[in-house]
């Protein structure tokens, strides 16, 4: 009888130590890995304009749509030095996301997708400590007037090296098209 | 306060002293259980040679008796002989009472059980310890997976969901030891948390009819249970150890009880279990191991008259998640459907890296009955349940290594049962229950998918059934649940515009920052469930089952809040504020045929949902990740319509031949179209070898013919790939072909030593290592399913 009552008083005051927990205000969250913007900028090797290329998704994977800025064209026969910013605006200051990508290089790639009918040529000018492609920074050449689309894919660990993206696996992280002219 | 009650009850029955001796004690002699007079028994007045016999009415009379306490042995042949203390003071009146009937003593004692039979009318499917153990290196949803009419909603092999006649998650009420399991069922990805080599029996009711655990079963009730414990002194217990290669795994677990004759016993079992990457007929699927531990402890005091018992179990584990199956976006999943391997494939390890689960759950209960005259027995049960959740996908930075998903799910639980014989030919069930849930999401990063909330039910249940004669009985209950939630939830701005919420919901809104919007909803349902029942006898050997139910269930935490991506099915989810109680009304009908050489059950049924709440794309959805499919969730009317078939034919002593089959169609009667995910149909053969002369070997060979589904939604969608500047189609609705498994199962016994047997058994799934993929499998579309698994289990009982 003095074991029941014993226990019953145990677990009586679990009872009652437990409920206790305050529900009533929970902690907003702020999104962390959130990459809001995907930001491109081509600067002209010689002479010419600097290019900006922009995608922007303030509410995440929310109902809204992307917006795509294009700064200009770009001009035959130009080679630019490409380099890739990722931002999460949603706070203030903007985080650089572009960073955390860097310091886990080996764990991150960015693909480019050239569309048919488009001619330029990219090549990835960083690399990872292994010595395979980043991406992040790029050389990219327009020949000839033409137009087409233009994909960045940041790919969250993929296989490296790779045959490519159908091939490398991964968690795609952002995905952006562009429509490219060269003019 | 019941410990009190319980305290004066005892206190009262010593009555007062006084001096002489030529007195009298007479008296009736009972049945504690139903109170009938006990003729024949024997009462010996202890430290002499007296003894009286009770009288055709019970009656005895001892005579010559001083004014002293005396200690009289009263035995009879169907009873415990049991020794009392009396107090003579004068001319005594006494009446004892003995537990009658031994082995009914045993089946409704207070282990693990609120009530000795979960539904009357409704056919129950039992897995005993035996079949169990088959499973021992696999899971409680593989296990359950072996009845007719239950098929399993996966995630890969380790995450295996019970379905049972279609349904699964939240429509499906797991009991586990009497406490119903709060362990955050709604998720598909979430298996039941309980390890199959604690259960000693497994009870399937396909219905909802065991109204005195739940009200919203629409699905149907699994009923997990430990052990009963004997009435005896003795000390037992098995330990097991086995081995398989597919995931070159092992596992070990051991059970030891120890039980005295006046009633006390304890209790304990313990398992670990531990997988490596498992592989398909071709590959290995990297990154699906599995680690898990599990244990409980119970003890108490069981007499016919009252009892209590303690218990508490832990289980946890960690699972692996296909690492190929962690994609960004509807892109990356159309590669993975068009690619024959998975795009990841590493060395086999037995390393789990995120994607992964890593879940906890607690269970502590107190119970304690008392028989209250020939009222019934009065049980009382709180218990406490704590559900941690982690979900690990692949991070970045400085989160790296956190969990995306911290989910904490705590639940307490009152309830009050009485179990009354109200008559010879009736019985009454009456309880309440009330609980309060409360689950806490802790700020990980990433936004939550469930909201913290706080939940209140009150219920009241009563079952009453009727034995007319024979050949019929009756069975009617109903339910009534009343229900609070209080709910914390952030919305996104852009989300809640969408839906139209800040015009019908703006008293909700909390606060608004401009992004973000705090609510706090608080909703309120009203449930009522009945169930009606008939089972009648046709002769000795055919039985007909009637039942009708009525459930209706409160849409569950995702179903109300979702809003955002769900990774790890790479789709954007949209739940529903506005959503009504499910209400399910089930007629199901069942011929069981029980006899030495030939027996079949056959089981029709319709299950016809109001309110049914699916979850089913709508349209597509370009964010910075990528395109991804929108699922919308939305009430619609459904019907199942099925049949589950079984029957066995012994050849002679030594042979058997065993069939199942099973087949359901579910149709949505406002869209007019298939529901999704319903099993294909399946049918199951069995050829079994017994022999008790050559130590019990047993032989089987099981052939599991799987058809194609052929009766689905198209849910497929087209998405733009850059690469090849093509919309291509993603195909996420067609069911994979059919395919054919062959099993073998074996075991033998060996007498190791006079007290204690050693069982060995062998087993060899998918022994043809056919490639094929699982319509159930939510991994179907990044991988096949296992290939041939060989495994070796050793059990010794001592």
């Amino acid at each position: 009888m003095k074991n029941i009552y014993f226990l019953a008083t145990v677990l009586f005051t679990i009872l009652l130590a437990s409920c206790s927990k305050d529900n009533e205000t929970p902690e907003a969250v702020n999104e962390e890995e959130l990459i809001t913007t995907l930001k491109v900028t081509l600067v002209p090797v010689s002479e010419g304009n600097t290019i900006v290329l922009t995608t922007r998704d303030l509410d995440g994977d929310g109902p809204n749509e992307p917006e795509i800025t294009i700064s200009s064209n770009l001009t035959a026969g130009v080679t630019y030095n490409g380099t890739i910013e990722l931002l999460d605006e949603t706070k203030s200051p903007a985080d650089n996301i572009t960073e955390e990508v860097e310091e886990e290089a080996d764990e991150h790639q960015i693909f480019y997708t050239i569309g048919s009918g488009l001619d330029v040529s990219v090549t990835a000018t960083n690399l990872d400590s292994n010595g395979y492609f980043l991406g992040t920074e790029f050389e990219l050449t327009a020949n000839t007037a033409s137009s087409g689309s233009l994909t960045f894919t940041l790919r969250h660990e993929p296989t490296k090296p790779n045959q490519g993206l159908s091939s490398a696996g991964g968690e795609t992280d952002t995905e952006a098209t562009f429509a490219i002219t060269v003019e | 306060m019941r410990i009190y009650f319980l305290m004066i009850l005892l206190l009262s029955s010593f009555p007062l002293l006084s001096q002489s001796c030529d007195y009298t004690l007479s008296g009736v002699l009972t049945d504690l259980h139903d109170g009938s007079v006990l003729e024949g028994a024997t009462l010996i007045v202890a430290g002499s040679e007296r003894f009286v016999v009770t009288d055709f009415e019970g009656k005895f009379m001892i005579s010559n008796l001083c004014n002293e306490t005396y200690s009289i042995q009263v035995s009879h042949p169907y009873c415990l002989t049991k020794g009392f203390s009396v107090i003579v003071s004068g001319d005594t009146f006494k009446s004892f009472k003995l537990e009658h009937h031994l082995e009914v003593l045993n089946e409704i004692s207070i282990d693990g059980r609120i009530v000795s039979n979960q539904s009357k009318t409704l056919q129950e499917n039992i897995l005993s310890k035996e079949e169990l153990e088959r499973f021992g290196s696999r899971s409680l949803g593989d296990a359950l997976a072996s009845l007719s009419g239950v098929s399993s909603l996966n995630t890969g092999n380790t995450v295996i969901k019970p379905m049972i006649n279609g349904l699964h998650s939240s429509r499906v009420v797991i009991i586990n030891n009497g406490v119903r399991m709060e362990d955050q069922e709604w998720g598909a990805e979430h298996a039941p948390n309980i390890d199959v080599n604690a259960v000693n029996k497994l009870t399937l009711i396909k219905g909802a009819g065991a109204l005195q655990y739940s009200g919203d079963a629409i699905g149907g009730v699994i009923i997990a249970e430990t052990a009963i414990i004997p009435f005896k002194d003795s000390l037992f217990g098995n330990t097991q150890l086995g081995g398989a290669s597919n995931g070159k795994g092992t596992f070990i677990t051991t059970e030891l009880t120890k039980s005295y004759e006046n009633g006390w016993y304890a209790s304990m079992q313990a398992s670990l279990k531990r997988f490596g990457d498992f592989e398909t007929a071709d590959y290995i699927l990297s990154n699906t191991g599995v680690n898990q531990q599990n244990a409980f402890l119970k003890a108490g005091f069981n007499s016919y008259d009252h009892g209590f018992e303690v218990f508490y179990s832990i289980f946890q584990n960690e699972i692996g998640i296909l690492r190929a199956s962690h994609v960004g976006s509807a892109q990356d999943l159309y590669r993975a459907i068009g690619s024959d391997r998975p795009l990841i494939i590493n060395e086999f390890t037995y390393d789990i890296i995120a994607p992964k689960q890593e879940v906890a759950h607690h269970l502590a209960r107190i119970k304690a009955y008392k028989r209250i005259g020939e009222l019934g027995k009065l049980s009382f049960q709180y218990d406490f349940q704590r559900n941690k959740r982690l979900e690990f996908d692949t991070r970045r930075g400085a989160d790296k290594g956190d969990a995306s998903l911290d989910l904490e799910l705590d639940t307490h639980t009152l309830r009050l049962d009485l179990d009354t014989n109200a008559s010879d030919h009736s019985s009454l069930k009456v309880g309440v229950v009330g609980s309060f849930q409360s689950n806490f999401a802790p700020n990980t990063g990433v936004r939550r998918l469930i909201p913290n909330y706080d939940r209140y039910d009150l219920g009241a249940y009563l079952v009453v059934d009727y034995q007319l004669d024979d050949q019929w009985l009756f069975e009617i209950g109903a339910r009534f649940d009343h229900t609070q939630m209080d709910v914390f939830k952030f919305y996104r701005k852009s989300f809640w515009e969408s839906r139209n919420y800040d015009q019908l919901f703006a008293d909700l809104v909390v606060e608004d920052d401009g992004n973000k919007i705090r609510t706090n909803p608080k909703l309120s349902f009203n449930n009522g469930s009945g169930t009606f029942g008939v089972v009648h006898d046709l002769d000795e050997k055919h039985k007909l089952y009637f039942n009708y139910s009525l459930a209706s269930r409160i849409p569950n935490p995702s179903e109300l809040f979702s809003e955002g991506l769900h990774h790890s099915a790479s789709r954007i989810e949209l739940g529903d504020l506005t959503f009504n109680p499910e209400i399910g009304q089930k007629l199901s009908f069942t011929l069981e045929r029980r006899e030495e050489r030939f027996s079949f059950s056959i089981n029709p049924y319709l299950n016809n949902i109001l309110d049914f709440i699916v979850i089913e794309p709508i349209t597509t959805n370009s964010t910075i990740r990528g395109t991804f499919q929108v699922w919308e969730y939305r009430q619609t009317n459904a019907q199942l319509l099925g049949v589950d078939f079984d029957a066995s034919y012994v050849f002679n002593k030594t042979l058997q031949f065993n069939h199942q089959a099973s087949i359901v169609k579910g149709f949505d009667k406002i869209q007019e179209e298939a529901l999704i995910n319903m099993p294909p149909v399946n049918t199951t053969n069995e050829i079994v070898y017994y022999s008790s002369k050559i130590n019990n070997l047993r032989l089987a060979l099981q052939s599991e013919y799987v058809f194609r589904q052929n009766e689905f939604p198209n849910t497929d969608f087209e998405i733009y790939i850059p690469e090849t500047e093509t919309q291509e189609i993603v195909e996420v609705s067609s069911p994979p072909p059919a395919y054919h498994l062959l099993n073998f199962n074996s075991s033998i016994d060996f007498n190791f030593s006079e007290k204690s047997t050693l069982t060995v058994g062998f087993q060899i799934t998918n022994m043809l290592n056919v490639s094929y993929r699982n319509y159930l499998n939510r991994m179907r579309f990044f991988a096949h399913d296992l290939g041939r698994n060989v495994s070796v289990n050793i059990k010794l009982n001592y």
